[in-house]
């Protein structure tokens, strides 16, 4: 176990992700010198920003003695790659990057954006934060999150089932049960 | 005296024009509602004599076409064929997405469609696009609708799977349209997104109120409370 953690201490990435859209007040958040520190006094040592269709463009930083080493990209393709290489990840709250997340078992900050204008994705964030599956923040409260956050008291997360419905459709049609 | 008689004639065609109307309309609520009725009520089992139902898929974008995908992974493909999916033309993965799962059908299958059956491939416009305004909305809603009743004349389904966001409100609106006038009966599936906790979707509300789905299920147990008619399934993701 001490190994592991050694292991793990060598290089400790928090993987920043908006999607396809873009979150310029996540990235803003994650720009300033208080996400930053927080982050490094909780002994990360890469930043990796996945920016998306964003226009704020942080500063990159190559990780001298005392600090984050920055880094940011667009898009990727291999999206699934940084989220398994990663020991943090904080993203925006589309369902498809929580539950690729989740099933990863990693864990997860969620930041909600508050200028989408039908903000029905927070409603997800607080439920799933409610059963302790992750934390949720906004761009502002991040840094508080990240300081207060104890990532040993997450629950993994069960993933779901689909045979609950494929089997009332297939009753609702009249077909045999299997 | 052929004045009175010419007023007469007038008098009576008119009142016959009233009527025609008055019948037509009574006719048409009268089927209207037993669409109503028989729609949410299971589909006979005598009727399975039909072995196979062409499916329309409509996939939403990201997490909806996630969510729609583990549906799809354990429906049995022999039941639903041929498939149809329907994505937004702006959004390209979600075909590509459905494409990887038929192939690997077909792969298990050793590449013999006959057993899952066929599928197709179309893109629709979009009704709504994320952040657009509700009031240009209008506008290209009607070309959603416009193009929504052209691939449907063409695909005539028997079952509709949807699970948001607007793409499959033009589809489901023309599927009951068609279910008043006899064209093809069809069995609307709508499954609520899991993102949805508190509220339904405006999607899954309209055909909530509306009636148009056949079922309607949802992922939370308070939306189960809050919409009595919806069918609480459990999480998919």
């Amino acid at each position: 176990m001490a190994e592991v953690e050694k292991d793990l201490e060598a290089r400790r990435t928090v993987f920043v992700t908006v999607g396809t859209t873009r979150f310029d007040s996540l990235v803003r958040a994650m720009d300033t010198p208080e996400v930053k520190e927080e982050l490094f006094r909780k002994g990360y040592t890469h930043l990796q920003i996945q920016m998306g269709r964003g226009s704020y463009i942080p500063t990159k930083s190559t990780g001298e003695v005392g600090c984050l080493d920055v880094d940011y990209f667009t898009f990727s393709s291999s999206i699934a790659e940084y989220l398994r290489s990663a020991s943090l990840v904080i993203s925006h709250a589309g369902s498809g990057s929580i539950f690729e997340t989740l099933r990863l078992q990693k864990p997860l900050i969620v930041v909600v954006n508050e200028d989408l204008m039908d903000n029905h994705q927070s409603e997800l964030a607080e439920e799933l934060a409610e059963r302790k599956h992750l934390y949720c923040a906004r761009p502002q409260t991040l840094h508080q999150t990240i300081a207060a956050m104890e990532l040993g008291s997450l629950i993994p997360y069960q993933p779901g089932d689909a045979k609950p419905v494929a089997r009332l459709i297939n009753n609702f049609l009249g077909f045999p049960e299997e | 005296m052929e004045n009175s008689i010419s007023n007469c004639l007038s008098v009576s065609a008119s009142n016959l024009t009233a009527l025609l109307v008055i019948g037509i309309v009574t006719v048409f609520v009268i089927r209207v509602l037993y669409v109503l009725h028989r729609s949410a009520r299971p589909r006979h089992p005598n009727s399975s004599s039909q072995q196979h139902l062409s499916t329309l898929i409509v996939l939403g974008s990201g997490g909806h076409t996630a969510e729609m995908i583990n549906l799809l992974n354990v429906l049995q493909k022999e039941r639903f064929k041929p498939r149809y999916y329907i994505a937004a033309a702006t959004d390209n993965m979600s075909l590509q997405k459905a494409q990887v799962l038929e192939n690997s059908l077909l792969d298990d299958q050793g590449g013999r469609e006959k057993v899952v059956g066929s599928a197709h491939y179309m893109q629709i416009y979009r009704s709504r696009e994320v952040g657009q305004s509700y009031l240009t909305s209008v506008g290209t809603t009607l070309l959603a609708i416009a193009h929504a009743l052209w691939l449907m004349i063409k695909i005539r389904p028997q079952v509709i799977l949807c699970n948001g966001p607007g793409t499959c409100i033009p589809i489901c609106v023309i599927a009951f349209i068609f279910k008043v006038f006899g064209i093809r009966w069809s069995y609307i599936f709508y499954v609520e997104s899991i993102a949805r906790v508190k509220r339904l979707s405006l999607s899954a509300l309209l055909l909530y109120k509306l009636r148009m789905a056949d079922q309607l299920f949802v992922q939370w147990p308070q939306l189960k409370n809050k919409y009595p008619r919806a069918h609480y399934v459990g999480r998919l993701m």
